[in-house]
């Protein structure tokens, strides 16, 4: 299957997720430069992680405006799998195509650690290999990772179960001292209602093979690899 | 023309800049301050219509970038000097 991962000018998590894609799963992945408008051929699409724009004006603002986006836009009504990490996370907020913001995270502070996260449900495409309750250690790097929804948006997101990671401790207690950020609910991932994308804090892509040390991120990817083949989120995109 | 923008998180968000500059403030000794809340100011300038369609194009503006209406509240003044 073949995989896009967009650039932005200032993602830096592009080569690290088409490293994974391709050295850990042997699947096609293929860089896409932001004012490319074509997502034709590709399976799913990645949003790095970075700081595109440099972070001006807000995280993510400007990058929703870059040709590709109105792309990605089609591409996830058409049903196919959308994944953004971090950065990807936040233009994938301003750009509407999941609901809520980011706030500067309470701490003031850029944050680079471990964190772990439950997966709160597994019927989505980027879950498939994991169960509910599972616990996940992946690291985070972002200042703007406090999660904000009003409590509409957030009823809602509850309902639907479309809340799929939320910080926990190493045994999936959800507390507050396992969050690192302040975001709503301890929430560190959340899809669409349509559960075809999925928007997360922590960096999968940095803990997929034990020469890393941890290798919990391979889950995710393995999961949309394999929704793609058995065919349920395959689309034909032109 | 220029339009003067403000940018600042809604009321009810928590500002955690705004409440580190506050306790700041406390530190230098002023009293009876009860909030800070940290925005952005922006100047546009804008020619070439009238400042009725100027205020709509700002207000426009800010809807769709310059602020997030999920966490921010944002005002203008227009300044056709």
């Amino acid at each position: 299957m073949r995989f896009g991962i967009l650039v932005f000018p200032g993602s830096n998590c592009d080569h690290d997720c088409q490293y994974v894609i391709k050295e850990i799963f042997r699947q096609e992945a293929s860089l896409i430069w932001h004012r490319d408008a074509s997502l034709a051929g590709f399976d799913a699409i990645i949003i790095p992680g970075g700081f595109s724009y440099g972070d001006y004006l807000r995280t993510g603002a400007i990058a929703r405006f870059s040709p590709v986006m109105s792309e990605v836009k089609r591409f996830s009504l058409d049903g196919g799998i959308v994944l953004g990490i971090c950065n990807g996370f936040q233009i994938l907020l301003e750009a509407g195509l999941l609901p809520g913001a980011m706030l500067r995270n309470r701490s003031l502070k850029f944050i680079c650690r471990d964190v772990y996260v439950r997966v709160e449900d597994n019927k989505t495409p980027f879950t498939r290999f994991l169960r509910k309750g599972d616990v996940l250690k992946m690291p985070i790097a972002h200042a703007e990772g406090n999660y904000y929804a009003d409590p509409d948006t957030l009823l809602r997101l509850k309902e639907r179960g479309q809340i799929i990671f939320r910080y926990a401790d190493e045994s999936g207690g959800i507390l507050d001292s396992a969050n690192p950020n302040g975001a709503m609910d301890n929430i560190a991932g959340i899809c669409n209602k349509e559960r075809n994308i999925l928007g997360m804090m922590p960096h999968p892509e940095r803990c997929s093979e034990m020469a890393l040390g941890n290798e919990d991120g391979k889950r995710i990817f393995r999961s949309v690899i394999e929704a793609v083949r058995e065919g349920e989120y395959q689309i034909k995109f032109k | 023309m220029k339009a003067h923008v403000y940018v600042t998180l809604k009321r009810g968000i928590l500002d955690p800049a705004g409440k580190a500059v506050l306790s700041s403030l406390e530190s230098l000794g002023y009293k009876g301050i009860s909030q800070v809340r940290i925005g952005k100011y922006m100047e546009i300038d804008i020619e070439g219509r009238s400042k009725d369609e100027a205020e709509k194009d700002i207000k426009d503006m800010c809807e769709r970038l310059l602020a997030n209406t999920t966490i921010e509240d944002y005002s203008f003044e227009m300044d056709d000097k």
